[in-house]
């Protein structure tokens, strides 16, 4: 037999979400509520800037950790959340937040590493612990915590032991934010255990009502954190591949060394677009925010009134209603008689079963069709 | 931003979303907005509510211009007393004061050119303080209101993505 994958990779199973994205393909009547990117375009000046670049013919490969610019206007912007990185050594541009995530877990994850994850969570993040030789262990966050991380969580699951912890707040696929004192617990847990972080902050810049705290602004957790954050949400520009990390010197320092070896360089193009959206986007950003925060009260109104149960999610794009029992069976039947594409809970984690990821990021038109569909669909049940 | 400068972005938006609608995206219940909308509107602040409508797209004439006025001032005349002059005509669809060149920029709509360059030439120009207009007829129409009128309404993302 030629060409057989390795262990680790044959290990790892298919994404339960393709299933359902072939589903849906099948038919063309579908609203979807399945999408886990911006449905606005990225703003024009970047988009233009990006153009302007490729008409000046810049076109090569940039530094291996990022264009300075970039790396100063990316510094300057993290002070939002009470970061403070040097651009020449603790900024590291990478195709994608991504990339960032990847190298990360490449660079810290030693074979036989136990892993912490929250859960249910975005769908890469176990397979790039097993990619990267860890361990992942499961800590389970419920709908009673609001599918907040606690120390308690933590330690049910035994992370005490654990060497990293990946989180991922504001979530994807809940919406769960986390508040500041929610942050701190944790930081305090994982000073006491000596668990490093990476943090996932992608969706930091969609939180409603009240601000996005970052772990590594807390107390002894600066030197141990590694923050990830991007364009691809904030600014709609997840086709660019642009995302970074932050972190101390020689953190940042040992992620570059296999940045430079895999990856070369962030691509050029979205380069020059981040720099734009940087220095002049930032109206947009608030104007897509302020357009998903109207969404999302939207549909959690109107699940209320059809009696589907729901946390209050305040950030990303996401809701996570309770639909119980089979979120398969549910989310498959919603699409063959309703046309509505959601994805079943289950798909990111055991934790995830009986609920439904609801993604807002689509027009208010679509959303109310697909409310309007769903509540006939819960009647009818 | 506080409920009622969140409703006037939301109707600056879409003005014809259910009220029931607006509260859901506002999270407030269906009185506080039919409050709001009564305050803004008896406040002067929301004037009116119309469709932006692509004429083009209908079969039948109609000519739109833009049409610059330069003034001259006097002891007894000022911005004020020419503007709401010019107002009173239904033909004039816009009228602004502003900065540059000219003084007043309007807009002018009519059944056909000969139409609107006959209310140019007898109603506006006449005035006694108005010392020169030029005259732009709308040849195409490609934004309004924020509107593009050339955005195909398409969506290339995955139908579903993690």
């Amino acid at each position: 037999m030629t060409l057989q994958p390795n262990d680790r990779v044959a290990g790892v199973p298919e994404s339960g979400i393709r299933k359902f994205f072939e589903l849906a393909e099948e038919r063309d009547d579908v609203i979807s509520l399945g999408v886990g990117e911006p449905d606005f375009s990225t703003p024009w000046a970047a988009r233009s800037a990006a153009i302007h670049s490729l008409e000046e013919g810049r076109t090569s490969y940039t530094s291996n950790r990022g264009i300075a610019d970039l790396r100063e206007l990316i510094s300057d912007y993290s002070r939002r959340w009470d970061h403070d990185y040097d651009p020449d050594t603790e900024v590291l541009v990478t195709t994608g937040a991504s990339e960032a995530v990847d190298l990360a877990l490449r660079t810290f994850v030693s074979p036989g590493d136990t892993v912490a994850i929250h859960e249910p969570n975005y769908i890469s993040y176990r397979p790039g612990i097993e990619f990267a030789g860890g361990e992942p262990l499961g800590v389970t966050t419920t709908a009673v915590d609001d599918f907040v991380l606690t120390p308690e969580a933590l330690r049910a699951a035994g992370a005490e032991d654990a060497d990293l912890l990946v989180l991922c707040y504001p979530n994807n696929p809940t919406g769960a934010v986390m508040s500041e004192s929610e942050i701190r617990a944790v930081a305090e847990f994982c000073v006491d255990n000596a668990v490093d972080v990476i943090a996932d902050e992608i969706y930091a810049a969609l939180t409603y009502d009240g601000d996005h705290t970052s772990i590594a602004s807390m107390p002894g957790m600066r030197e141990r954190t590694i923050v990830i954050n991007g364009f691809s949400k904030a600014y709609a520009m997840t086709g660019l591949r642009l995302g970074y990390a932050l972190g101390p010197a020689a953190a940042i320092e040992s992620m570059n060394r296999v940045h430079q070896y895999t990856m070369l360089s962030a691509p050029t193009t979205a380069q020059y677009a981040a720099i734009e959206a940087l220095r002049s986007c930032g109206d947009a950003v608030t104007e897509m925010a302020t357009e998903y925060n109207r969404r999302r009260r939207f549909v959690l109104s109107r699940f209320e009134e059809m009696g589907l149960d729901c946390f209050t999610s305040r950030g990303a794009f996401y809701a996570f209603p309770e639909c119980g029992g089979d979120d398969e069976a549910f989310a498959e039947e919603l699409l063959e008689e309703e046309g509505v594409a959601v994805v079943p809970g289950s798909v990111f984690g055991e934790s995830g079963e009986g609920h439904l990821r609801v993604s807002y990021a689509t027009s208010m038109r679509e959303l109310k069709t697909a409310m309007n569909r769903l509540e006939a669909f819960c009647r009818d049940r | 931003m506080d409920t009622k400068r969140e409703l006037l972005a939301l109707l600056s938006t879409d003005a014809r979303e259910s009220t029931d609608d607006i509260a859901r995206q506002l999270g407030v219940d269906t009185e506080t907005v039919e409050e709001l909308l009564d305050e803004l509107e008896a406040e002067g602040t929301v004037r009116g509510y119309q469709a932006v409508v692509d004429w083009d797209n209908i079969d039948e004439q109609r000519v739109a211009a833009f049409v610059e006025l330069n003034v001259e001032l006097d002891r007894e005349t000022g911005y004020e007393e020419i503007a709401d002059r010019i107002a009173r005509f239904s033909e004039v669809q816009s009228l602004r004061l502003v900065s540059g060149d000219y003084d007043f920029a309007i807009e002018v709509t009519g059944d056909s050119m000969q139409d609107v360059s006959r209310f140019i030439s007898n109603q506006i120009a006449p005035i006694p303080e108005i010392t020169q207009t030029v005259t732009h007829f709308i040849m195409q129409t490609y934004k309004e209101a924020g509107i593009d009128f050339g955005d195909r309404d398409g969506d290339d993302r995955l139908s579903v993505s993690p």
